[in-house]
């Protein structure tokens, strides 16, 4: 499991929410959130106090992997983009760079059409910091990150305690 | 894989319990989320037929605390246990960081679960895992019935490499916190190897 861990550092994951903010504000959305394919939420913006975003990232996870899953099938390398239509909000859904899902939930004060557009660009520059991501977190295991690992010094007791 | 985050100093990790349709994977579950304090739990996910039967999985998110100031949380899965299921079984173990196969004890279901764990076997080496590499931990559900197989015969079935496995009532929840523990203790040890 070690290869493929998502490791999140201060900077990268300030400029996400920086990128998410953006998004949320240019396309006029209730809320924009990025989830990592295996469902676990990465950062969000905007409306998200009434919303469980623990649960809609795994369900969008579930959903993309369904959606990927019928591509196979169908010889397509994959279906990037998903789009959901209710009857008060929309939700667009967008795999990036093969790793992360960029999920936009919007209602009728925006429209797809600018969705789809801000999500073009919000996805080129996203992909750049993953990239960025993904060569940190592979030097550093090269490298060592020993002396600021929380992992090193975890004792049997610590994990024990947990389930106290 | 796990997803550590520095940011917001949080630790992610997805466990999957696997085993054959009926075995009680959802029940395990539902124990879990009954018996977990409204703060260190999510909603239980169940995307299931009318008749209860899992259609694609279950999903309960757990924050257990903490370790060294890093909240730790558990995103625990349930597989569609159904053989026809087989093409949205495999989607759900795409990053799984631990397993837990759970094992029928009823004498006329070996054979299910010795398919079944082949099964898991397969779909793990599709998504590029090995099971001798993971977290592992079995459990021998339903042991409360009567017409249960030995638990030495299942051994040697289904855990010839004598892997931690505990006796279990998902039911009344016997067993079901043990195994969750085992297999979260895994996990976390795992990663203390990594980092």
């Amino acid at each position: 499991m070690s290869g493929s861990d998502l490791i999140m550092y201060e900077e990268e994951f300030k400029k996400i929410d920086e990128e998410l903010q953006k998004l949320y504000l240019q396309t006029n959305a209730k809320v924009v959130f990025l989830v990592d394919k295996n469902g676990q939420l990465i950062a969000s913006a905007g409306e998200t106090q009434d919303i469980d975003t623990t649960s809609l990232a795994s369900l969008t996870a579930g959903n993309i992997a369904a959606t990927g899953g019928i591509a196979r099938l169908l010889g397509e390398k994959e279906f990037s983009i998903l789009f959901h239509e209710g009857e008060k909000d929309n939700i667009h859904i967008s795999l990036i760079g093969q790793r992360v899902i960029l999920v936009v939930i919007f209602d009728k004060r925006s429209s797809l059409g600018l969705v789809r557009l801000r999500v073009k660009k919000s996805s080129e520059a996203l992909v750049g910091i993953f990239g960025d991501i993904t060569s940190k977190s592979e030097k550093e295991k090269v490298e060592g990150r020993l002396d600021e690992s929380p992992f090193a010094e975890i004792s049997d007791e610590d994990i024990d305690n947990l389930f106290r | 894989m796990s997803f550590i985050n520095y940011s917001s100093r949080e630790i992610n990790c997805k466990i999957v319990y696997y085993g054959p349709g009926l075995c009680g994977k959802t029940t395990n579950l539902q124990y879990v989320y009954k018996k977990t304090n409204p703060d260190q739990k999510g909603k239980l996910i169940s995307l299931a037929t009318e008749t209860e039967r899992t259609l694609f999985f279950d999903f309960l998110p757990l924050a257990l605390g903490d370790i060294k100031g890093f909240k730790v949380r558990f995103h625990l899965y349930t597989v569609p246990g159904q053989v026809f299921y087989a093409a949205s079984r495999k989607l759900i173990l795409k990053g799984v960081d631990g397993v837990v196969f759970v094992a029928d004890s009823q004498i006329e279901r070996m054979e299910a679960n010795m398919e079944s764990l082949d099964d898991l076997k397969i779909n793990l080496a599709e998504q590029g895992y090995e099971l001798e590499k993971l977290p592992y931990t079995i459990q021998f559900n339903k042991r409360d019935l009567p017409n249960v197989a030995p638990v030495e015969n299942m051994n040697k079935l289904l855990n010839p490499r004598n892997v931690p496995c505990f006796d279990g009532c998902a039911v009344t929840g016997i067993g079901v916190f043990e195994t969750l523990k085992n297999v979260a203790k895994q996990v976390l040890i795992e990663l203390k190897k990594h980092y």
